[in-house]
C-alpha cells in the first residue's frame, strides 16, 4: 500500500510504491549536502546549467522517445543534431542571402532574424533525414529481426557517415552563425546571462510544452505511448506502428535538430564532432530519467545540465561530459530504471 | 469445412502450422468458431494453446494450413488487419497500457473506428462499474481483476465478432475468477462469439458450447463442454481428477 500523509491544509503528494525508509534517509542526506553546497555555490553556474539543460532536453526527450518504441540506443542522435545545424547554417550562409535576407544582433542577441527564418528549415532537416534513414536502414533490418546491438551498431556507422558527410560539405574547420556581440544580462548573486540563452529557454520551454501537449491531447501521441509501453499489444489493438515509428522519427529528429542550432548558438560556434560530443549528456538524461520516459528525460535533462555547469566550479570544464557519464554509470548501477521508471527495457 | 447446415464458420483454423524460429510448435492444428459461440482449448503446458492464439491474431505467421474468418483468409494478415476485420485478442501477460490511464487504455482500442466512439466508452463502463470510477487512474495501479476487466473492455471497443481471449483468469483470486466469467458469459449474451485458453477448464468448460483438448501442438480431442467435462480421461488429465 501506499503511505498517505493528510495535514489540516489538504493533501501531500502521496510517496511512490517503492518508497523506502531508505529512501527518506537518502533523500534527507542529499538535502543536508545540497544545503551545505549551497552557500559556496556559484548561482550563475546554476542558472546557465539550466540553459543547457534545456538543450539537452530537446535532444534526450526525442532519443528517449526512439529508444522507448524501437528498443534501442540511437547512437547518430547527436549527429541528427547537427545535420539541423548544418542545414540552418547553409540557410544563413548561402541561401537567404541570395534572396537578401541577412543580419545579425537582433535586439539583445547576437544573431539576426535569418537564424529565425532558417530554425524551421534545420528542423524539418532533421525530421525528413531521421525518416529517411528509417526507411532506408532501420525499417528494413526490424523486417530482419534485427536485435538492438544491431541496430545500435548501424546507428553507431550512421553516426559517422552523416559527420563525416557534414566534413566533406562544410569543412573540418570551426563555423559559426554571423553573430554580434552583446552585453550579458547582469542579475543579483553575481548572475550572468548571456541574452542567447533567454530565446533558447524560450524556444525549449515552447517545444517542451508543445510534445507534451502532444502526447497527452492527440490520438497519435498517445498512440505513441502505447507503442513504446507495450509494442506486441499495440499492433493487436490495430495501431499502425509504421506510422507511429515515422512519426517518432520526425519528432525526434526534428527536436535534435533545434537542440543542434541552439547549442551552436549558445557555444558561437559550429564544428562537425559537436554532436557527437554532446551524445554523453543525452544518454545521461535519457538513463537518469528512466528509459523510454520523455518527462523523465526532461527532469533528467536538467539535472544533468546543472551538475555539469555545477562541476566546473571545482573540476576542468573539459571533464563536463565525465561528469554526466560518471552519473549515467552511477544511475545504471543503482537503479537502472532510472528515478521516474521506463516504458522500455530495463 | 464449413460448419452443420452449410454456413461458414465465424473462424476457421484448419491445419495451421506455426512456431518461433526454427521450432514448430502448432504441427498442423484445426479448430472452428460458429457465430454466438464460446469454444474453450484445453491441454497441458506448452502444446501451443498461446502459439495457436497469437497465430490467428496474426502475431505468429501460419507456415502451412489456413486460417479463415467470415469465409475471408487471413493467414498471412498483419495483426491490425486481422483486427480490424472484427476479431479482436487479449494477450494472457501484458495486456493493458501499463502507462496509459484507463481512459486512454479505451480510446487505443477504438484506433481503427473513425466514428465518435464516446458512447461505446460508455457502454464499456457500464459493463465494467469497475473502471468508470476513476477513468483517469494509470492502468498499472489497477488490480489483477481491474486489469482483466480493461484489456476485454480494450478488445471490445471495435465491437468485434470474435474475441480471443488467453488465460482470462490467470493470477485472479477465487472470488475475481467468478467474477469474470460472469462477466464473459454476460459478453457472449450479447452475441459475442468467444475461443477461450483456460487454465481453470471446469469452469471454461462449463459455459462452452465445445471444446478441444490440444497436445504437443495437435488436436488430441473435440467435443461438446458437457461431454468434455463428463469424460473421466479428460476429467484426471486435465480438471484435477474430481
Amino acid at each position: 500500500m501506499t503511505v498517505r500523509w493528510q495535514n489540516i491544509g489538504g493533501k501531500l503528494p502521496r510517496l511512490p510504491r517503492w518508497w523506502t525508509p531508505a529512501h527518506t534517509a537518502a533523500a534527507v542526506a542529499l538535502l543536508v549536502v545540497a544545503l551545505g553546497i549551497l552557500p559556496v555555490l556559484k548561482m550563475s553556474l546554476v542558472v546557465n546549467g539550466v540553459f543547457l539543460g534545456g538543450i539537452i532536453a530537446l535532444g534526450a526527450i526525442g532519443l528517449s522517445l526512439v529508444f522507448g518504441i524501437l528498443n534501442f540506443a540511437n547512437v547518430a542522435h547527436g549527429d541528427y543534431m547537427i545535420t539541423g545545424a548544418y542545414v540552418a547554417f547553409f540557410f544563413i550562409d548561402s541561401f537567404l542571402p541570395l534572396l537578401g535576407i541577412e543580419g545579425q544582433g537582433l535586439g539583445p542577441f547576437t544573431f539576426g532574424y535569418p537564424l529565425l527564418i532558417a530554425l524551421p528549415f534545420g528542423a524539418l532537416a532533421g525530421a525528413v533525414a531521421a525518416i529517411a534513414l528509417d526507411s532506408l536502414i532501420y525499417r528494413r533490418l526490424r523486417l530482419r529481426g534485427a536485435n538492438a546491438a544491431v541496430l545500435a551498431m548501424t546507428s553507431l556507422g550512421l553516426a559517422i557517415a552523416i559527420r563525416g558527410l557534414a566534413q566533406i560539405i562544410w569543412g573540418t574547420q570551426v563555423l559559426s552563425y554571423p553573430r554580434e556581440s552583446r552585453q550579458v544580462f547582469h542579475l543579483p548573486l553575481d548572475v550572468r546571462i548571456p541574452p542567447d540563452s533567454l530565446f533558447i529557454a524560450v524556444v525549449a520551454i515552447i517545444l517542451v510544452v508543445s510534445v507534451y501537449l502532444l502526447l497527452t491531447r492527440t490520438r497519435m501521441g498517445k498512440a505513441m505511448r502505447a507503442t513504446a509501453d507495450n509494442p506486441d499489444l499495440a499492433l493487436v489493438t490495430g495501431i499502425n506502428t509504421q506510422r507511429v515509428i515515422w512519426a517518432t522519427w520526425a519528432i525526434g529528429g526534428g527536436l535534435a535538430a533545434i537542440a543542434g542550432v541552439l547549442l551552436a548558438v549558445s557555444q558561437a560556434q559550429l564544428l562537425p564532432i559537436m554532436g557527437w560530443k554532446f551524445l554523453i549528456p543525452l544518454f545521461a538524461a535519457v538513463v537518469l530519467g528512466g528509459i523510454g520516459n520523455p518527462y523523465g528525460a526532461l527532469v533528467g535533462a536538467f539535472i544533468i545540465g546543472v551538475t555539469m555547469e555545477v562541476s566546473t566550479q571545482w573540476i576542468n570544464p573539459s571533464y563536463k561530459p565525465a561528469v554526466a557519464f560518471a552519473i549515467m554509470i552511477v544511475m545504471l548501477l543503482a537503479r537502472p530504471r532510472g528515478l521516474f521508471g521506463g516504458s522500455g527495457p530495463g | 469445412m464449413d460448419s452443420p447446415g452449410g454456413i461458414l464458420a465465424l473462424l476457421e483454423a484448419d491445419g495451421v502450422v506455426a512456431g518461433y524460429g526454427e521450432t514448430d510448435i502448432l504441427h498442423g492444428v484445426s479448430v472452428t468458431v460458429d457465430d454466438g459461440e464460446i469454444v474453450t482449448i484445453i491441454g497441458p503446458n506448452g502444446c501451443g494453446k498461446s502459439t495457436l492464439m497469437k497465430t490467428i491474431a496474426g502475431l505468429v505467421k501460419v507456415r502451412s494450413g489456413r486460417v479463415r474468418f467470415r469465409g475471408e483468409d487471413i493467414s498471412g494478415a498483419p495483426p491490425e488487419r486481422v483486427v480490424g476485420k472484427g476479431l479482436c485478442y487479449v494477450p494472457q501477460a501484458a495486456n493493458i497500457f501499463a502507462s496509459l490511464s484507463i481512459r486512454e487504455n479505451l480510446e487505443m482500442g477504438a484506433f481503427l473506428r473513425k466514428d465518435d466512439y464516446r458512447g461505446r466508452i460508455n457502454d464499456m463502463f457500464g459493463l465494467f462499474p469497475d473502471l468508470a470510477q476513476a477513468p483517469g487512474r494509470k492502468a498499472h495501479t489497477l488490480s489483477g481483476g481491474q486489469r482483466q476487466m480493461l484489456a476485454i473492455a480494450r478488445a471490445l471497443m471495435l465491437d468485434p465478432a470474435l474475441l480471443l481471449l488467453d488465460e482470462p483468469s490467470a493470477g485472479l483470486s477465487p472470488a475475481m475468477l467468478d467474477m469474470v466469467f460472469e462477466r464473459i458469459a454476460g459478453i457472449n449474451a450479447t452475441g459475442v462469439a468467444m475461443l477461450l485458453v483456460e487454465h481453470n477448464a471446469r469452469e471454461a468448460l462449463g459455459m462452452s458450447s465445445r471444446g478441444y483438448v490440444l497436445a504437443g501442438g495437435e488436436n488430441r480431442l473435440e467435443d461438446t463442454g458437457p461431454e468434455l467435462l463428463a469424460n473421466p480421461e479428460i476429467s484426471r488429465l486435465y480438471l484435477g481428477g474430481r
